[in-house]
């Protein structure tokens, strides 16, 4: 039987390295979290790095890779190229548990998952990030960057972002 | 061209000058919230437009990217719909334009996202999910405008009344598209029209507003015959590109 971590062969050793490399590569718009909190790093090999835009008009994906660049660069990856694939598209289902953490603590409601993730009108209200209410309206479906709407909390009165399900 | 890049190139052309008209409104909208709608929308278009213009560059072969397809070519190479073409006029006219091309470019989405040619499908998976918030946020405006005040109502049918005359062309089917059909590529739009005008009636009871009458189809994008209006968006659009070629920054 394989022990898990035991009998890693060194691509995959690799592979987990690059990874540790790019858990600190934040989103250029929202820095509180990282590429591969936002579900952008689609696959790692020893070799190659394949990413995946979120939205398609999304300004920040240069920004992305280059950061991503950067970071291989510096930890010894040079060698190591980054290919875009577009397909299976990207949803915000693939953001991370501890992405949607993060994001809520920036405050910045996440997106629900799932089914309701496809329902653009009549989905459950969004639960503000500050004060926890479901009170809640929307004000701008398209609000600062094409991956946020804008949000009101009729409970404290404060209005916030909340990231658009997608 | 062969039937594939020509089919890229539409694509890729009407989300480009939908885009750019889309985004002269940045700064200029009637509220906030707009403003961002409207830039958001263009940012959509444009960055399918990309995808789209890259594949045709890729498919053509002769060394055309994205950004020489969309800086080096003049009125008549440009292969839009006129819809889209169309200046914004008021608020309620460019929400008619939005209003229809996004129906039709959401059902065209869905139908492409399951082509068999992988590139064309990927781009359609992606783009589809944009089209369904611009498809929403148009009809509700429509909604607004025509069922709010005598003002907003008379804009929002003088603006669709405007419009109306060209919805039949983005439906018009032609050589090159029964080629990308048969190339696995294709969708045959004229079948897309059942389901529009069902969207759209649905859209325009809600606003209390008369669906428009039948005029006379303006028809030739597709074939580059234009609007005077498409000259004068390229020469915003591409002077950067024409006064100082290859300029990066």
């Amino acid at each position: 039987m394989v022990t898990p971590g035991r009998e890693l062969n060194s691509a995959t050793r690799e592979a987990h390295a690059i990874r540790a490399a790019l858990a600190d590569v934040p989103d250029p718009e929202i820095p509180a979290v990282s590429v591969l909190d936002l579900g952008i790093v689609r696959d790692i090999g020893a070799d190659r790095v394949i990413i995946t835009t979120t939205y398609t008009g999304c300004p920040a994906t240069f920004a992305i890779e280059r950061s991503i660049r950067q970071a291989l660069d510096a930890h010894g990856f040079a060698h190591v190229a980054i290919e875009t694939a577009l397909s299976p598209p990207w949803s915000t289902d693939w953001i991370t548990d501890s992405g949607r953490e993060k994001l809520r603590a920036y405050g910045i409601a996440p997106p629900p998952k799932g089914a309701d993730a496809a329902s653009l009108k009549n989905g459950a209200p969004a639960e503000c990030p500050r004060c926890g209410s479901s009170d809640t309206e929307e004000l701008s479906r398209f609000g600062s960057t094409p991956c946020k709407a804008l949000w009101r909390c009729k409970a404290c009165a404060e209005p916030f972002d909340r990231f658009k399900c997608h | 061209m062969d039937a594939l890049a020509t089919t890229a190139l539409r694509l890729g052309d009407d989300a480009l000058i939908l885009g750019q008209r889309l985004g002269e409104w940045c700064g200029r909208a009637p509220a906030l919230e707009v403003d961002l709608s409207l830039a958001n929308m263009a940012l959509d278009q444009i960055g399918q437009a990309t995808h789209f213009l890259a594949l045709a560059g890729a498919i053509e072969a002769q060394g055309r990217d994205a950004d020489a397809l969309a800086f080096h070519r003049d009125v008549m190479d440009f292969t839009n719909c006129l819809l889209v073409e169309q200046p914004n006029g008021d608020f309620a006219q460019t929400i008619a334009r939005q209003f229809l091309y996004a129906h039709y470019q959401h059902l065209l989405f869905e139908r492409m996202a399951t082509a068999r040619d992988a590139r064309f499908a990927a781009i359609a998976a992606k783009a589809v999910k944009e089209t369904a918030y611009h498809a929403t946020l148009a009809s509700d405006w429509v909604i607004r405008l025509g069922d709010g005040t005598e003002e907003s109502r008379a804009r929002m049918r003088a603006g669709l009344d405007w419009m109306w005359r060209f919805v039949d062309e983005m439906f018009v089917m032609d050589e090159t598209d029964d080629d990308a059909i048969n190339a696995g590529a294709g969708v045959d739009k004229a079948a897309l029209r059942a389901e529009w005008d069902a969207r759209i009636d649905a859209i325009l009871a809600q606003a209390t507003l008369q669906r428009p009458p039948s005029r006379r189809p303006v028809l030739g994008g597709r074939q580059g015959r234009h609007s005077e209006h498409l000259g004068h968006l390229l020469s915003d659009m591409q002077f950067l590109q024409r006064a100082y070629p290859g300029a990066t920054w």
